[in-house]
């Protein structure tokens, strides 16, 4: 085993980068100018998570590898992001809906990840913790809003919640690299998450009067590389600039 | 001229309180707490600062002027260190910091204990407002608009008194 997370470290880094990208689309777009800076900043939030660990990755690679050679130099099947993220925005209760369950996934992953024995990862896990407790609490609200809301409201988030809740076992399969980080007290053995994470979103749910769906599929493999075509059309707009002038500052 | 090597670092810390937040201009990156730790001898400066929010935009123009505000002193061989953890917290802005930001229209961050963090998720949820004072009026009035305001740091309040909205630093 490395003592060196690299892998591990990327994975981190790409779920922030793409959920954060994925919210970015909303800046100019959000449905009131308040909500749009709320989800411009939980982008930005995100998006300054994923350069503390891409730059902590690319110190691990050496070998001349930056944040940005790590963000805009790999093709997709070299990411490592679950698909939850990737998948496109959908309307507000989609956005929301995907929101909501990445960052409570995020919440009670970086709270054990503050007692990793890296201690790189432990610090960007502290400064996260208290951006991604606003963020939970912003999506949550939403989550009641429309699911208590009107009936156009209720039937938008239902049918997100059809869509997406087929992803959201991904988050709690250990990939090997995952399994050996935790093995290592270097990363947070994700099955243990799958509790506090279905109470919570229980808890939320039942405000909103939505109720958790009985089946859940639990295949995928974004973490190993296998994504769907949505993370290719996110890289050739996000990647765009960076290899067509390679190095391009301004 | 000054030579790095005969300056303290309670020297560099006067010259480091000249330097504002690019965002904020009224509250200087000491005040702010957001300089660690200063140190220097004859190999050079060295200055430990830790962002506020991962992805504050300001943290890059801060290391800029802090580089351009000491060489405008003469010194020039300065490392600056970004500082992750302890974790910055608005618990480190100085009284006079909270004065600086109340008197300039933005609302300064109520202290408050934190429980532990599970505790404190749900109290953020429903039932952990604040009491914000109005920085104009000094209300204690006001409606939340808004969690995330005009930048990360902030939320957007309304006072229901003057009915003027504004910026309240957000307790981190």
């Amino acid at each position: 085993m490395s003592s060196h997370p690299f892998n591990y470290t990327l994975l981190l880094a790409d779920n922030s980068l793409i959920m954060g990208h994925r919210l970015s689309e909303w800046t100019g777009h959000g449905p009131i100018l308040e909500q749009d800076i709320a989800i411009s900043n939980i982008a930005l939030d995100l998006i300054g998570q994923s350069r503390n660990f891409y730059q902590y990755a690319a110190q691990i690679k050496g070998d001349g590898a930056t944040e940005d050679s790590l963000a805009y130099f790999r093709d997709a099947h070299e990411f490592k992001n679950i698909l939850l993220v990737e998948l496109p925005n959908g309307d507000w209760a989609k956005t929301i809906l995907k929101l909501f369950f990445f960052s409570t996934y995020q919440y009670y992953l970086y709270q054990k990840l503050v007692d990793s024995s890296d201690k790189q990862l432990s610090a960007i896990a502290e400064k996260s913790l208290k951006e991604v407790t606003y963020h939970v609490r912003w999506s949550s609200e939403w989550v009641i809003r429309l699911g208590d809301g009107t009936e156009e409201s209720s039937n938008r988030i239902k049918n997100a919640l059809k869509e997406l809740w087929g992803y959201t076992g991904e988050m709690f399969i250990p990939s090997n690299y995952e399994s050996e980080c935790a093995q290592n007290n270097i990363g947070v053995e994700v099955s243990s998450l799958k509790n506090d994470w279905e109470n919570k979103v229980k808890e939320i749910f039942d405000e909103a009067t939505l109720s958790i769906p009985a089946q859940r599929i639990d295949g995928s493999d974004g973490k190993n590389g296998g994504h769907t075509k949505h993370l290719e059309e996110i890289l050739n707009e996000m990647q765009f600039l960076q290899r067509t002038y390679p190095g391009c500052e301004w | 001229m000054i030579l790095e090597k005969n300056i303290s670092p309670k020297q560099i810390w006067e010259m480091l309180a000249q330097i504002t937040d690019p965002e904020i201009p009224v509250i200087s990156i000491v005040d702010l707490g957001i300089v660690r730790n200063v140190r220097s001898d004859h190999s050079g400066i060295e200055i430990f600062i830790t962002p506020t929010y991962s992805g504050c935009p300001a943290m890059d123009v801060i290391s800029m002027n802090i580089r351009i505000g000491l060489l405008q002193k003469g010194l020039s061989n300065i490392k600056i260190t970004q500082q992750l953890s302890p974790a910055w917290t608005t618990d480190w802005m100085t009284e006079n910091g909270k004065a600086q930001l109340k008197a300039y229209g933005i609302a300064p961050p109520q202290t408050r204990s934190h429980g532990s963090p599970s505790d404190r998720i749900s109290k953020l949820l429903f039932n952990d407002d604040v009491m914000v004072e109005c920085p104009q009026c000094h209300s204690k009035n006001t409606t939340l608009l808004s969690q995330f305001g005009s930048t990360a740091c902030k939320a957007l309040y309304q006072c229901q008194e003057c009915k003027e909205p504004f910026d309240y630093f957000k307790c981190h």
